[in-house]
């Protein structure tokens, strides 16, 4: 076991009856770091979130969260560790106070302790003007708040987010990412999911899931680089039409419009690739306006990811 | 020190929830008034021209005059005259009459026997109504009648379908078995099922309150409303239906407490096998049915099937049913009552043993 690390599990699998939730499941998150779960919906987040917090049974596989073995010692971890659900979990017919105050006291925190932690988190969670307010009247990103204010009241070492910022506005999720930021300065360890690729972009490092499988993992900028695709931008003047003449190339493994561009996932081993897509459309007729390669986003580290797996399932 | 701090962050959180829902309040306060109202006036009101047959096989003056004293309350009106017991017993099973009065050829002769009844009063004990009505006559015209020809006595009452004739101060009691039965069970078998269908559940198994204290924090809020509840029908069924509080007052809430707390162990197993709040109050009304009917409080236990009564013990409301009534009704000690004590005692361990084992702090 790694001390440096927060989080480690092998061969961690899940199933639901015929549902292969997750996969053998590989992970090694490190102390003090963001760590993002980025997947489509369904792609198992949430069911390996709960299975690293004990609260579901793995089917198989080894799990170590801050040193304890999980879900063994499940219990010894609820101190150490917070959680925001992905569903709003707080009472929402109780009010943003009585809602901490009640998390204060389940987390036994000391009355005079927890009276200064609930008004700290009532002022950097923004939550001043609506701790008389029932949590249920509360809109998205307050909500949020407040779930981030819970969760981390008892300062755990480690936080699992689990796709906190599916209903709230792109400034809210701005401000919440610096608060994460924040939390992180202070050596909390972060796992976050999200299907957001611009959040995905602000983390440490992250895993790509699909379909309860692991398909790519690393820092944003390493997996740009290593990606195994090349990227070309073309600007055409029937874009639409020429979209479907690339994909039925066998080397072209996806095309996405973007306004009046294409944007061209080709595969890596294909050589000049510019230059045969420009061969092609311009044989099909198509006037090329501009044909040249770009450095892949996360967004295409995602698609050729996840066309991998499917490749490989078909094969 | 630290889980009663956890403890008491359920119990007021619980306290403060059911402060804020008005269905729940509501029904603390309004199923032990209806549930009253309906069985109470049922006992009390005041009934007249009941529908009456007569078999008067003597035939004699007296007789009539006895009749006739009988009927000027007008709570009984004469429909037929028939010759026999046999026939009043086939009007009564028809329907068509509620109440028969037979008096027997050797009516006279009886009257100077005191030890023997003189005339019998059949009752259609399926009514409660009915039931009501006619004890409280065969008690005012024994009383009015003059002495020479009428004493207490007089009639050999006798109740059909329903032998075990209810009195106002044995039912209000028993209610409060019913009402107790009906609003503890409900509200602690919906408690975590609620908490799970509102999601609140992921967020609490994942802190450091253990099981066991969950359950307790579940369990004691509703003991304090269980007990408001108590009150809430001895004082009413007091000022509305002048039903006296027979029995040390401290005795009738020591039992109540003991039944108050296994009902709300056994809502909290139902809580933590069924899989919705729907399912959840199926459940409660499959444990309130059977305690209705099998527990004492409708008809008579010993008269019960064997089966039906195996069932019936297994039901707290048959224990309780029993310490009620020993404590209002022959002013039983708590001693004298230990051993249906000591079998809530025991299903309250088991229920709450289940319940904690039952419970995980985890969603599979
Ligand atoms: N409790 C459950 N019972 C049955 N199937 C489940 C359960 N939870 C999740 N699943 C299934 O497991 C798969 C992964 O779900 P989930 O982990 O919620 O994905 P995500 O959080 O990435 O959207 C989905 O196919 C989902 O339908
Ligand atoms: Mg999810």
């Amino acid at each position: 076991m790694n001390a440096e690390l927060a989080i480690e599990a092998s061969g961690l699998n899940k199933m639901f009856g015929p549902v292969h939730a997750v996969a053998n499941l590989d992970l090694a998150v490190p102390r003090s770091r963001i760590y993002g779960f980025l997947g489509p919906n369904g792609s198992g987040k949430s069911t390996t979130i709960r299975m690293l917090c004990g609260l579901l049974t793995p089917s198989s596989g080894q799990i170590s969260v801050l040193g304890h073995s999980i879900p063994r010692d499940a219990e010894a971890l609820r101190m150490k560790v917070g959680y925001m659900t992905q569903k709003f979990s707080l009472y929402e017919d109780l009010s943003v106070h009585e809602n901490l105050r009640f998390i204060a006291s389940v987390y036994t925190l000391e009355r005079r302790a927890a009276k200064a932690q609930i008004a700290e988190s009532i002022e950097r969670y923004r939550l001043g003007a609506l701790v008389r307010q029932r949590a249920g009247t509360l809109s998205g990103g307050q909500k949020q708040r407040l779930a981030l204010a819970a969760a981390t009241l008892h300062e755990p070492q480690l936080l699992f987010l689990d796709e906190p910022t599916s209903a709230v506005d792109p400034e809210n999720r701005r401000a919440f990412w610096e608060s994460l930021f924040d939390l992180v300065n202070e050596g909390t360890t972060i796992l976050v999911s999200t299907h957001y690729m611009d959040e995905a972009e602000r983390c440490h490092a992250l895993a790509i899931l699909d379909r309860g499988k692991l398909v790519a993992e690393g820092s944003p900028a390493d997996l740009s680089r290593d990606i195994d695709a090349q990227v070309i931008l073309v600007r055409v003047n029937q874009p639409r039409r020429a979209g479907k003449v690339l994909h039925a190339q066998k080397w072209v493994r996806s095309v996405a419009q973007i306004g009046n561009e294409l944007r061209v996932l080709i595969d890596k081993g294909h050589a000049e690739a510019a230059q045969s897509t420009r061969d092609l459309l311009g044989g099909a007729g198509f006037a090329i306006d501009n044909c040249q390669p770009a450095l892949a986003n996360l967004e295409d580290v995602f698609v050729a990811a996840t066309l991998q797996g499917k490749e490989m399932r078909a094969a | 020190m630290k889980a009663l701090q956890r403890i008491g962050a359920v119990v007021a959180k619980e306290l403060r929830q059911l402060m804020r829902d008005r269905l729940t309040f509501g029904m603390i306060v309004g199923i032990p008034i209806m549930q009253l109202l309906l069985f109470g006036y049922a006992i009390n009101m005041d009934v007249r021209n009941l529908a009456t047959g007569v078999a008067d096989l003597s035939g004699t003056a007296a007789s009539r005059q006895f009749l006739m004293d009988g009927f000027h309350t007008q709570v009984l009106e004469i429909r037929y005259q028939v010759k026999s017991i046999k026939a009043l017993e086939q009007l009564m099973r028809e329907g068509k009459i509620s109440v028969g009065v037979y008096i027997p050829p050797d009516f006279e002769r009886r009257l100077q026997q005191p030890d023997r009844a003189a005339a019998q009063l059949l009752i259609d004990g399926s009514d409660t109504v009915v039931q009501g009505a006619v004890a409280q006559l065969a008690r005012i015209s024994t009383g009015s009648i003059s002495p020479p020809l009428y004493r207490p006595g007089t009639f050999e009452t006798r109740t059909y379908y329903n032998p075990e004739r209810r009195s106002p101060v044995n039912t209000v009691p028993g209610l409060i078995g019913v009402i107790l039965t009906m609003t503890m069970i409900l509200f602690t078998a919906v408690a975590i099922v609620r908490e799970r269908e509102r999601g609140n559940l992921e967020l609490l198994i994942n802190t450091p309150i253990r099981t066991s204290e969950l359950m307790l924090a579940k369990i004691l809020p509703y003991i304090f409303i269980g007990l408001i509840q108590v009150t809430l029908i001895l004082v009413v069924g007091d000022l509305l239906f002048r039903v006296p509080i027979r029995g040390a007052l401290l005795n009738i809430y020591t039992v109540a407490l003991v039944f108050i707390v296994a009902n709300l162990a056994l809502g909290l197993m139902i809580s933590t096998v069924a899989q919705s709040q729907f399912q959840a109050m199926q459940l409660t009304f499959f444990i309130l049915l059977p305690s209705i009917l099998l527990s004492g409080f409708m008809f008579p236990f010993d008269g019960m099937p064997l089966p039906a009564q195996w069932i019936a013990e297994v039901l707290p409301m048959t224990h309780f049913m029993r310490l009620i009534r020993g404590v209002v009704l022959r002013g039983a000690s708590l001693p004298e009552l230990a051993g249906e004590l000591a079998i809530l005692g025991v299903f309250i361990l088991f229920a709450l043993s289940f319940a904690i084992k039952r419970f995980q702090k985890r969603l599979d």
